[in-house]
Parts: structure tokens; C-alpha cells; sequence
């Protein structure tokens, strides 16, 4: 599956209305350890189909960073049936995002 | 079951790592790279690189590692992204096992890099992404016209002060004693700055907080005194540790968990090399990380000649 682009106007229906479990990427295109971790993330949406994957550019987004209390980047949130259910802060291996859903 | 043994495993894909990578593939080493993210380690945490020879223009650290990698799988060298979980170096071959399975390898080159030190009180872990952070270049927008403070007196304490000035409020630099280890061409233009502030001799007692950060309180390391400071973000420079964790027991490691490895790279164990940042050495920058790469590769190659 492919990654979803996220803004204020789709959260909603993207996010909370989700049916599968929402990881949320909050990023910004000038960080580096963001852009190491993008690759590692579009490899879940590929493998995982049963997780729905998001990204969220803060500088375009500030709202949403705000409501999610951003404010270290890159910056990982699962979302279940509209809650937050983990949040971890920094890139991380593949195998430890998959046991947030856990 | 027979394993795939490579000529040679390298542990982590920073510019040690991939310049090793380089070499061995180019010297026609059967080579693979284990590395937990993509390439480039600590230097990704730089926007612009300007003491890496061959750009005069600077490149930014993610590129860099980007083109290192590229360069090095040109000649054939295999990356896998996968956690390397624990190592036995003194079996024949040797065994590194990850969090998708073992791998064999004839030698072994450990370019594991380091990382950055924490400050090791109260609450700092649980306060990390809520103001308190390690990385001024990635985090420090998150500050636009706040006050923060940074903690250190090194190279990069200062240039992560002067960096954070320039989108900051208000900067405080606090640091343990009544001057900066950091060279000048560093110093001089942070001490210039008008929103900074040096509170000397000094450290971080406690972090005060409400749900994230709001302040700390220093104390004075002369006399003792305290007080507190309000703040929305702390910025923690105080120097790098090794990641040396994996491989304590089996290697011999210095008392600051740095691998003692000399210029050769050899480590006390016969074909387990060690590269970069997590070697014991007088200079850490992306230049002596990328020789270390090159030498280790060199040596990798004699010990299986040797050994044949």
C-alpha cells in the first residue's frame, strides 16, 4: 500500500475514521534523521497492509504538531480507532515501530 | 544447512562503514552491510557539512551518506537494514545475529559509531520530543522566538548555541566551567550573538516540568547555590558515548567503552576490526571515520589471505 499524505483537511476521515491501525509519521524535509527513517516507513506500507501509513510535514502542518505535542522530529504515533495508542520520538528500527502496534 | 559466508560483515553504515564497504568490494570481497536505518549515522544530524574535502560548496549530511552508500554498492556491496541483536566473534566463521536472522563472515568490521550522551538525571529520558533533545539542527525550528538553553562546552555545544540564536529568543549556554573547550573560529561568533547568554560554571540539577519541559534548575558548582531558570526547550551537548554494548566481553574496550584499536584498526580479536567514531583515537570527524573505512578494509583482506 502506498503512503498517505496527511493535512488538516483529510485527517479526519484518513486518521480517525481509519479502520486499520494509523502510523503517523510527523517529519520535516530538512531533518536528516527523518530521512533516514522515510525509507523504513514506506517499507512498512509496502509489507504491511494491515497498517494504514501516514506522514505529516510539521512545517506545512503545524496544527497537527501541536495537537500531537510534536516537538522533536522525526516523531512516530499509533493511532487505533482514533486514539493515540504509542508515540516514540526518534528514528527507529523497522522492527521496533511494528512492536508499537503490540 | 550450509550458510552463506561473506568475506566480510560491517556493522553500521555511517562514512566509516561504507568506506570500508567501498574498499572491500572494490579490492573484490564479498561484502555486506548491516545497518539499523538508512546510510549516513551521526553526520544525517548535520544540514551542511563544510570539513569534508571535495565540497566547496558544503553538502548536507544525509546526501553524503546517501552518495557513500551508492558509491560503495556501485562495486557491488550488499546492505541490509536490519538491528544487529549480538555477535560472536570468536567462532569460525564468525556469527552476527540481527533481528532477521544470523549472518557468517569470514571478518568482521565494526563501524558502530557513537552517540550522544545524556546528561544522566531525573525525568531527562521521559522529557526526550518534550523539550528536552539532543539534536539542535533537527529540533531547533521547534523553538522559533523561545528560549532554550544548551548544555556543554564543546565544539558542538557552540555551534548548536549559535545555530539556536539565530531562530531562538533567547539561548542560554550552560556549561561546567569558566571556559570553552570549543576552538575559536567556533566560539567567536556564538560570544557576538546578543540573545546568548554563558552561565559559567554551572550545571543541571533538575528538569522542571508540567507534561513537557518548563524550566531547570542550575546550580552553581563553585559554591552551590541554585536557581531556577524558565525554559521551553534543553538542548544537551555534552559529547558522544561509543556504541561499544554489543561486542563488551569479547572485545577490549578502553574505560570510556571505546574499542582499543590502533591505527591498523585491529582489534585483540584476528579479523574483527574496528572503524570510526567507536574506535579509540584522537580525532572524530567524517574524514578520519572514512580513512579508518579504507585501512580497515585493507587489513580484512590481508587476515583472509592469511588465512586461506
Amino acid at each position: 500500500m502506498s503512503v498517505t499524505v496527511i493535512n488538516k483537511n483529510n485527517f479526519d476521515a484518513e486518521v480517525i475514521a481509519s479502520d486499520r491501525p494509523v502510523l503517523l509519521d510527523f517529519y520535516a524535509t530538512w531533518c536528516g534523521p527523518c530521512r533516514m527513517l522515510s525509507p523504513i516507513v514506506d517499507k512498512i506500507a509496502e509489507e504491511h497492509p494491515e497498517i494504514k501509513v501516514c506522514k505529516v510535514n510539521v512545517d506545512e502542518e503545524e496544527a497537527l504538531a501541536m495537537r500531537f505535542e510534536v516537538m522533536s522530529i522525526p516523531t512516530l504515533v499509533v493511532i487505533k480507532n482514533g486514539e493515540v495508542v504509542n508515540k516514540s520520538v526518534g528514528a527507529l528500527p523497522e522492527a521496533r515501530i511494528l512492536a508499537m502496534f503490540k | 544447512m550450509m550458510e552463506k559466508i561473506y568475506d566480510t560483515i560491517i556493522i553500521g553504515g555511517g562514512p566509516a562503514g561504507y568506506t570500508a564497504a567501498l574498499y572491500a568490494a572494490r579490492a573484490g570481497l564479498d561484502t555486506l552491510i548491516i545497518e539499523k536505518f538508512s546510510a549516513g549515522g551521526q553526520m544525517t544530524q548535520t544540514q551542511l557539512i563544510e570539513n569534508y574535502p571535495g565540497f566547496s560548496e558544503g553538502i548536507d549530511g544525509f546526501t553524503l551518506g546517501d552518495n557513500m552508500k551508492k558509491s560503495a554498492e556501485t562495486f557491488g556491496a550488499v546492505t541490509e537494514t536490519a538491528e544487529v541483536l549480538s555477535v560472536d566473534l570468536l567462532s569460525t566463521p564468525k556469527r552476527i545475529t540481527a533481528d532477521n536472522g544470523d549472518y557468517f563472515a569470514k571478518t568482521v568490521i565494526i563501524a558502530t559509531g557513537a552517540e550522544h550522551k545524556h546528561l544522566g538525571i531525573e525525568h531527562e529520558d521521559e522529557l526526550i520530543g518534550r523539550g528536552v533533545g539532543y539534536c539542535a539542527a533537527c529540533d531547533g525550528m521547534m523553538y522559533r522566538k523561545k528560549t532554550v538553553a544548551v548544555v556543554g562546552g564543546g565544539n558542538s555545544a557552540v555551534s548548536d548555541a549559535l545555530l539556536l540564536s539565530r531562530i531562538c529568543e533567547k539561548v542560554y549556554v550552560i556549561h561546567r566551567r569558566d571556559s570553552f573547550r570549543a576552538s575559536k573560529v567556533y566560539h567567536e561568533p556564538m560570544m557576538k550573538a546578543e540573545n546568548v547568554e554563558i552561565l559559567w560554571n554551572s550545571k543541571v540539577d533538575e528538569l522542571l516540568f508540567d507534561r513537557k519541559l518548563t524550566g531547570i534548575k542550575i546550580a552553581d558548582t563553585q559554591n552551590g547555590d541554585t536557581r531556577e531558570i524558565a525554559l521551553d526547550g534543553l538542548f544537551i551537548s555534552i559529547g558522544r558515548t561509543p556504541e561499544s554494548g554489543l561486542f563488551e566481553g569479547q572485545i577490549e574496550l578502553d574505560a570510556n567503552k571505546y574499542i582499543v584499536a590502533e591505527e591498523t584498526t585491529r582489534t585483540n580479536i584476528g579479523g574483527v576490526f574496528a572503524a570510526g567514531d567507536v574506535r579509540t583515537k584522537a580525532l572524530r570527524q567524517i574524514v578520519t571515520a572514512a580513512a579508518d573505512g579504507a585501512v580497515a578494509a585493507y587489513f580484512a583482506e590481508e587476515y583472509i589471505t592469511e588465512n586461506k
